[in-house]
C-alpha cells in the first residue's frame, strides 16, 4: 500500500479561515482506515511537493495574487492534476484555480487554470454568512453547508457545472455554488468545508485511492452530523422567521 | 454649552441605565452624549493626558496595567474599565471622572478617529493578528490605516511592539517611537511582507523581508527570560527590573513591559509603573477564580487562533480538568472555522468537555484533534461535570461571549 500525500498549499498565504482543516481532516480519515498518510504543509518558498491531493484555503488579496503567481511559476500542481492528482480549492484557492480573478484593486490576475472559471469583484456587499446547496454536480453526496464569506462572483465555463445549487446564501453569485471538473472541486464553503461534510471528505479520497478505496469503511461521524444538522436547522430557522416577517407585513 | 448638555446627556443614561439594571450603560449613554455633540470625545479630551491602547489581543490587560501604572504616583486615572472600546465606550468613561489622566482601549479600526479626536499623549500597539474575519478586517488594511493615522501625529509617543512585523509597520511613519522586544508566538498573519509582499522570514529575536530591507527595528526595552521562566525587563540604558506579576503568563509580562514603556512617554518612571503593576490580579473577570456551587472554576477569554495560543500554552503542562466554551454570536464573529487554526492537539491527554452554543463545531475539532473528550450544551453543567466530584480548580477557557456567560452565570 503506496502512503497517501496529502499537501496542503501555502498555509503561509492561503491560511486565513482554518482551510488547513480540509488536509487534516483528509489524512485523518485515511489513517483511521489504516492507510498510511503524510501530511504536508506546502509553504511559498519551496517548490510545491508531489502529493495526491493538494488542498487551497481562503486568504487576503494580496497574498492570493502571490500564490497564484508562485503556484504558475512552480508548475508542479497543474502537472500534478494532469497525472489525476485531486485538488479541493476553497474561497481565494477557488478563484486562483480558475482562468482569472481579481487583486486587492478588482484588476483581473491570471489563474493557475485547472478550473474553466472567471471570477469578477461582485458590485455591492460582501457575501458573508450560511450556505446550504443541494449537490449537482457529485449527486451522490448530501446537501452540502458552509459558511461563505468573499467578494467574488464567479461564472462558469461552458463545460463546467457547479458543485452545487444554492438554497441559501450566495455562492458564485448565479445560483450555483462551485465548480467541478474532473478531480479538481472548487468551493466558497469555509467550516471547513470537509468538517461540515464529511461524505465529500471520502469521495475526494476515494478518488485519490483509486482502487483502494473499498478501505473506505464507515466511519463514526456522530459529531459531524450532529453539527450538520444543527447548521441546517438554524438556516431553516431563519428562512421560517423572515417568511413570517414577509407575511405579517402589509399588503400595498 | 454643545459639549456641556451632551455629557450632562450621557451621565444621566447611564445612572438611568444602570439603576434599571440594563448593564453597565456605557455604550446608551455615550452614544446619546455624541449624538448630542459630535465633538464630545474632543471636548472631554482637551486639558487630559490621554493614552490609548490597541491591538488584536491584550487591550484590555494592558489598559489595566497602565491605568495601574500611570496610578503609581498617586494621580487619579481614568479609563474605559468595562471594555466598550469605542467611542460611545471612551465618551462615557470620560464624562464620570475629572481625572487629568486618562488611559482608553480602542478598537483596531477606531484608533484613527479616536487618535485624531484626543491627541493622545502616547499610543500603545500590541500586535495584529486574524480576529472575526467575517466582518473583514483584513490585518493588513488595519496596519495600513494606522500607519497614515500615526504619521499624522507628530505628538503622540508611540509605543509599539518590535516582534510584530504589521505593527512595526503600522508604527513605521510615526516621528516618536519607542519600539519594545514583546515578543510574537502566532506568526502566521505576518509572513507576508506589509511594505512590498515578499516574504518576511522570522529567526530567533528578528525578522526581516526577504527583498526589501523591512526589518525588526532595534527596540528600547526587552523582555529577557530565564531557564525557569522568569522574565526580567532590560533597557537600552541599562535600567533592568524583574517582572512579578501576579496575572499568567509571557503574554501578560509582555504587556506590561509595553505598558512601562507608555508609562515612561506619559512622565510616570518605567520602573515605579511596573512596580504598581505586580498587584494586578485579574481583569475584568480574566484568570478570575468563581464557584458555581461546590465546584470552582478559573475563568479565561481568548478570542482568536493568537489568543487561544497563548492559553493553550499556559494550561499546557497541567492537570486541572478543562471546559472548553465555544459562541458564534455578533461580538464573537458568525463563523468558528478558526477553531481550526488553534492547535487543540496539545490538549491530548486532557479530560475535557467541550460546551457553549457552537460545542458541536468544537467537538468536531476535537475528534480530529485527537483530544477524548465530552460535549455539555450547558456551560455551567459542562463546568461541573468536568470538576466531576474531585474537588479540584477547573480550568475554562471561553471565546468573548461564552466567558462572559459564565463570569455573569449565577454563582
Amino acid at each position: 500500500m503506496r502512503t497517501l500525500r496529502v499537501a496542503v498549499v501555502f498555509p503561509d498565504l492561503l491560511g486565513t479561515y482554518g482551510d488547513g482543516g480540509n488536509g487534516l481532516i483528509l489524512a485523518r480519515r485515511a489513517e483511521w482506515r489504516g492507510r498510511r498518510t503524510e501530511l504536508l504543509q506546502a509553504v511559498s518558498d519551496r517548490p510545491v511537493p508531489d502529493a495526491d491531493v493538494y488542498c487551497l484555503g481562503g486568504g487576503e488579496d494580496g497574498p492570493q495574487v502571490r500564490a497564484a503567481r508562485t503556484l504558475i511559476d512552480d508548475g508542479t500542481l497543474a502537472a500534478r492534476v494532469e497525472d489525476g492528482a485531486v485538488v479541493l480549492a476553497v474561497c481565494a484557492g477557488f478563484q486562483i484555480v480558475g482562468r482569472s480573478f481579481p487583486g486587492a484593486d478588482g484588476e483581473a490576475h491570471e489563474g493557475v487554470g485547472l478550473l474553466d472559471v472567471q471570477t469578477v469583484k461582485g458590485h455591492g456587499p460582501r457575501a458573508v454568512g450560511e450556505v446550504v446547496a443541494e449537490s449537482l454536480a457529485l449527486p451522490e453526496l448530501p446537501v452540502l453547508t458552509g459558511f461563505e464569506n468573499h467578494g467574488g462572483r464567479t461564472t462558469l465555463g461552458a463545460g463546467t457545472v457547479a458543485l452545487g445549487q444554492v438554497s441559501h446564501g450566495v455562492g458564485n453569485g448565479d445560483g450555483g455554488e462551485g465548480a467541478v471538473s474532473g478531480r479538481v472541486v472548487g468551493t466558497y464553503l469555509h467550516g471547513p468545508v470537509l468538517a461540515r461534510n464529511p461524505g465529500l471528505a471520502d469521495l475526494l479520497l476515494s478518488w485519490a485511492l483509486g482502487d483502494d478505496a473499498r478501505v473506505l469503511t464507515a466511519l463514526d461521524d456522530a459529531a459531524a452530523d450532529s453539527l450538520r444538522a444543527e447548521r441546517l436547522a438554524a438556516v431553516d430557522g431563519r428562512r421560517r422567521l423572515r417568511r413570517r416577517r414577509r407575511e405579517r407585513r402589509p399588503q400595498p | 454649552m454643545r459639549a456641556r448638555l451632551a455629557s450632562a446627556t450621557t451621565r444621566a443614561i447611564n445612572a438611568a441605565s444602570r439603576r434599571l439594571g440594563r448593564g453597565q450603560g456605557t455604550v446608551a449613554g455615550g452614544r446619546a452624549g455624541l449624538h448630542v455633540d459630535p465633538k464630545l470625545l474632543e471636548h472631554l479630551s482637551a486639558g487630559r493626558q490621554v493614552a490609548l491602547v490597541s491591538g488584536t489581543n491584550g487591550k484590555t490587560t494592558t489598559t489595566r496595567l497602565l491605568t495601574v501604572g500611570l496610578g503609581a504616583l498617586g494621580d487619579a486615572v481614568v479609563s474605559n474599565e468595562t471594555g466598550s472600546n469605542m467611542p460611545p465606550g471612551h465618551v462615557a468613561a470620560l464624562v464620570s471622572s475629572h481625572a487629568a489622566r486618562a488611559v482608553l482601549e480602542v478598537d483596531e479600526v477606531y484608533l484613527p478617529r479616536v487618535l485624531t479626536a484626543t491627541g493622545a499623549t502616547a499610543v500603545v500597539l500590541l500586535n495584529l493578528s486574524r480576529d472575526q474575519l467575517d466582518r473583514t478586517n483584513e490585518v493588513r488594511m488595519v496596519a495600513g490605516r494606522w500607519r497614515a493615522a500615526l504619521a499624522a501625529a507628530p505628538h503622540t509617543h508611540v509605543v509599539a511592539n518590535a516582534d510584530d512585523p504589521l505593527v512595526v509597520w503600522g508604527a513605521g511613519a510615526a516621528r516618536a517611537v519607542h519600539w519594545v522586544g514583546a515578543g510574537l508566538r502566532w506568526q502566521l498573519d505576518a509572513v507576508g511582507c506589509p511594505s512590498c509582499e515578499e516574504r518576511i522570514e522570522f529567526g530567533e529575536g528578528s525578522w526581516s523581508c526577504t527583498s526589501c530591507g523591512f526589518t525588526r527595528p532595534d527596540p528600547e526595552a526587552n523582555l529577557v527570560w530565564s531557564a525557569e521562566g522568569t522574565a526580567t525587563a532590560v533597557w537600552r540604558d541599562g535600567r533592568t527590573r524583574p517582572l512579578r506579576l501576579a496575572l499568567p503568563g509571557r503574554f501578560n509580562q509582555a504587556n506590561a513591559l509595553l505598558a512601562a514603556v507608555a508609562a515612561e512617554a506619559c512622565g510616570v518612571d518605567a520602573l515605579a509603573a511596573l512596580e504598581a503593576m505586580d498587584s494586578v490580579d485579574e481583569v475584568a473577570g480574566r484568570f478570575t477564580v468563581r464557584s458555581f456551587g461546590d465546584v470552582r472554576a478559573r475563568l479565561m477569554l481568548a478570542k482568536n487562533p493568537a489568543g487561544w495560543d497563548e492559553l493553550l500554552e499556559l494550561v499546557s503542562g497541567a492537570t486541572a480538568p478543562l471546559v472548553v466554551s465555544i459562541n458564534a454570536r455578533v461580538a464573537d464573529g458568525a463563523d468558528p472555522s478558526w477553531l481550526w487554526d488553534v492547535p487543540f492537539e496539545r490538549l491530548a491527554g486532557r479530560a475535557v468537555v467541550a460546551t457553549g452554543d457552537r460545542f458541536r463545531d468544537l467537538s468536531v475539532r476535537l475528534q480530529y484533534a485527537g483530544v477524548p473528550h465530552s460535549t455539555a450544551p450547558d456551560p455551567v453543567g459542562a463546568v461541573v461535570a468536568a470538576a466531576d466530584g474531585t474537588g479540584e480548580v477547573v480550568d475554562v477557557i471561553g471565546n468573548y461571549t461564552a466567558f462572559h456567560d459564565l463570569l455573569g452565570a449565577p454563582a
